[in-house]
């Protein structure tokens, strides 16, 4: 009996999809935002249950197969109490003499108490989220989910789901020399899920120095969705590090959607050492001419850790500039991914992008994965792109231990001297400093 | 007196089998300066390897005594601490490692391991700075990247330097004019003079006889095939520069 082949085979759902249908339908309710936000996230619903978690035929997706390494959706967590509040005093300890201004977001809310929202500057408004999404008039519903679109699964999941988060505003004009920390903690001692979803947006020839810290406890298989979505206007100055030290069992899945005006210095760097799993997807839109843009990565892992960048950036306007400098150092059986594409559209001329990521293998049982991708339609552009995969040079080794230093000295020297390519490029010195020491520490405490 | 350095019928394979070193005798007393010279492919640079203990050679016979400890125990970064130091024919670059940074390293690291008090940042950039002035080494070379893009005489002078700031027992110098104009030469070689001492050794490596013009030995030997094969004083070295090694080359074989 012959029937028609169906247009579209649908796997079956797996328990993961499964259970976040579940929490969807259970907590759709009482999510906050008004009836707009509530319609943005059922369509958000509608795009992830079409497309489910990715997985390999997912070409974005490809090295990091999510239906395999998500087994299980995790409950969200439940609003902090006074104990796991508590537990989150110590959290971003890594910038905490700095004197930056921390807001703090606990097990997926942002928490007031613990933040510092005093003597803002002239300028700067600060809110949460939650609040932010329930105020007809506020930031989100101009931005959120207008920065950049993408049919992303994971993105949608996050717009469906999100629950808190930070949004900054900086006025036109306005020049905020302290830079704002968000430290993001999970401190459950159950495996749970928090959906993070934060905004940004510094105004025309305003600037803002961002660190985003991401950490939790180890041997608990909890789950982070965490987006930013963020607007810079025209000549206006934004850098970023985000740092993700998640426990040794989570996973951790980060978007970042951000428009460039014309004339604006737009800088995101990556520094991971945690979590058993981490993507950091990154979708850049140069919407005016002549941004500049650098994007910087660092990934030191160890054991079984599966990181995946992906970073899309696209030349929309004409004579942008974009580098990309990505660095991974591998021990154990650890897996590094990056993916980086290039996109030039036919009316951004004068076009100079470059991308490189290195990859530094430790060990035999390392592996690291490189897929760069251009798609050029102007002609007037440069382009570039390279990928190295290596160990440590022995010659190099031999001479810095001929001079007395001892081996683990003279690799953790070389693995320094490997990501500080990166590091150095950051633009705050007490950053720049508080990852190259916690690059030693992790160069230290390895086997 | 003991000696300073025993090299007793060593022998010295690199991977694959071939054997490089081939019963070595060799005994340097403290303040004593040697050449040895031989032909290229002699395997000089092998035995200046294998007494640092660079990976890939298999030692297959003898031993080297160094100051009282078995030398060939040792790693490469404890021969260092015990005072061997080897200035390399050619000087490594090391991209993002700051000369300063390394030199601070690789001091604090012997003086760790030998128990003795680690110096701090001013007191070493104080002393570097000194020494530096010597060798006509700059503020800038010191902030750069080691030996990154180098001239070769900046690239010797900064062994020499590194030399004179670890105050070795033992200094094996590697063929150390090789791509030296006759000023550099001089520096370098002042640099080293400088540092002759009762208790401090040299083991200077050539195949020209020029070198030995500025850092005048003791003793010469003829090296040929992976072994000593004639031993003279300093005056070897300019019947070497007439005669050539021919003549130890048949003596040899
Ligand atoms: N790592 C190596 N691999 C292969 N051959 C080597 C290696 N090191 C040295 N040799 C060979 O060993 C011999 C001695 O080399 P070397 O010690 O450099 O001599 P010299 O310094 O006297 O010129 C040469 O024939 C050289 O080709
Ligand atoms: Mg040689």
């Amino acid at each position: 009996m012959a029937s028609p082949a169906p247009a579209i085979v649908r796997p079956t759902k797996t328990g993961a999809e499964l259970a976040l249908a579940e929490t969807f339908a259970a907590v759709r309710a009482s999510l906050p935002g008004g009836p707009d936000v509530a319609a943005q996230r059922t369509a958000a619903f509608d795009t992830f249950a079409d497309a489910g978690l990715p997985h390999r035929r997912v070409e974005s997706w490809k090295y990091t197969d999510l239906r395999a390494l998500m087994r299980d959706a995790k409950p969200l967590a439940p609003l902090p109490d006074a104990d796991a509040k508590a537990k989150a005093v110590a959290a971003g300890s890594l910038f905490s003499t700095l004197g930056f201004r921390r807001l703090v977001v606990v097990n997926g809310t942002f928490v007031p108490e613990l933040s510092d929202l005093s003597d803002l500057e002239p300028g700067v408004t600060i809110a949460s989220m939650a609040d932010a999404l329930a105020d007809p008039a506020g930031l989100p519903a101009s931005y959120l989910g207008r920065t950049v679109a993408s049919p992303d699964a994971v993105l949608a999941l996050n717009t469906a789901l999100m629950g808190d988060g930070v949004v900054v505003h900086v006025a036109a004009g306005a020049s905020i020399p302290r830079p704002v920390e968000l430290v993001f903690v999970t401190t459950a001692e159950t495996p749970v899920a928090a959906f993070t979803r934060s905004l940004v947006v510094v105004e025309d020839g305003a600037s803002l120095s961002l660190v985003e810290s991401h950490e939790g406890p180890a041997g608990i298989a909890y789950q982070v969705n965490t987006a930013l979505e963020l607007v810079v206007g025209a000549g206006a100055t934004f850098e970023r590090v985000k740092v993700t030290t998640e426990g040794s069992d989570a996973v951790h899945l980060a978007t970042m959607l951000a428009k460039v005006g014309a004339d604006a210095r737009f800088s995101n760097t990556f520094f991971t050492t945690g979590g058993a799993v981490v993507r950091n997807q990154l979708l850049l839109h140069l919407a005016g001419e002549n941004v500049k843009a650098h994007m910087g990565g660092v990934s030191l892992l160890a054991g079984k850790q599966h990181a995946d960048t992906m970073l899309s950036v696209d030349h929309a306007a004409p004579a942008g500039e974009s580098r990309e400098s990505f660095r991974a150092v591998l021990d154990g059986a650890s897996q590094d991914i990056f993916q980086g594409k290039i996109a030039v559209r036919q009316a951004a001329q004068k076009t100079d992008a470059r991308m490189l990521s290195r990859a530094l293998l430790l060990t035999e049982t390392a592996e690291s994965c490189n897929k760069p991708e251009l798609e050029i339609f102007a002609d007037d552009v440069q382009c570039g792109h390279g990928c190295t995969t290596g160990t440590l040079d022995q010659q190099i080794k031999f001479y810095l231990m001929a001079r007395g230093i001892p081996a683990k000295e003279a690799e953790a020297l070389l693995i320094q001297a490997f990501v500080g390519e990166v590091i150095d490029a950051i633009g705050e010195d007490g950053i720049r400093t508080a990852l190259a020491e916690a690059t030693r520490a992790w160069l230290l405490g390895r086997e | 007196m003991a000696p300073l350095l025993e090299i007793k019928d060593l022998h010295a394979e690199i991977a694959g089998g071939r054997k490089i070193i081939n019963g070595m005798n060799l005994t340097i007393n403290p303040g004593e300066v040697h050449a040895i010279m031989g032909p290229n492919g002699a395997g000089k640079s092998t035995l200046s390897y294998v007494l640092s203990g660079k990976p890939g050679y298999e030692i297959t016979g003898g031993e080297v005594i160094f100051r009282g400890v078995n030398l060939l125990d040792l790693s490469p970064d404890e021969r260092a601490a015990q005072g061997l130091f080897l200035c390399f024919q050619y000087p490594l670059e090391i991209p993002g490692v700051s000369n300063m940074a390394f030199l601070h390293t690789a001091v604090n690291s012997q003086r760790k391991k030998r128990g003795e008090v680690e110096l701090t940042s001013p007191e070493l950039v104080r002393k570097v700075r000194e020494l530096g002035k010597t060798l006509g080494i700059d503020a800038d070379m010191l902030k750069r990247p080691v030996n990154v893009g180098f001239s070769g005489g900046e690239k010797k002078r900064n062994e020499t330097l590194q030399m004179m700031l670890l105050e070795p027992y033992f200094c094996v110098l590697d063929e150390a004019d090789s791509g030296l104009d006759i000023d550099a030469l001089k520096v370098v070689s002042n640099g080293v003079n400088a540092l002759r001492s009762p208790e401090r050794s040299m083991l200077v490596i050539t195949h020209y006889q020029r070198l030995l013009d500025y850092i005048v030995p003791d003793v010469v030997h003829v090296f040929n095939a992976g072994r000593i094969v004639h031993t003279g004083g300093k005056e070897l070295a300019l019947e070497l520069e007439a005669t050539g090694y021919a003549q130890y080359q048949s003596e040899a074989a």
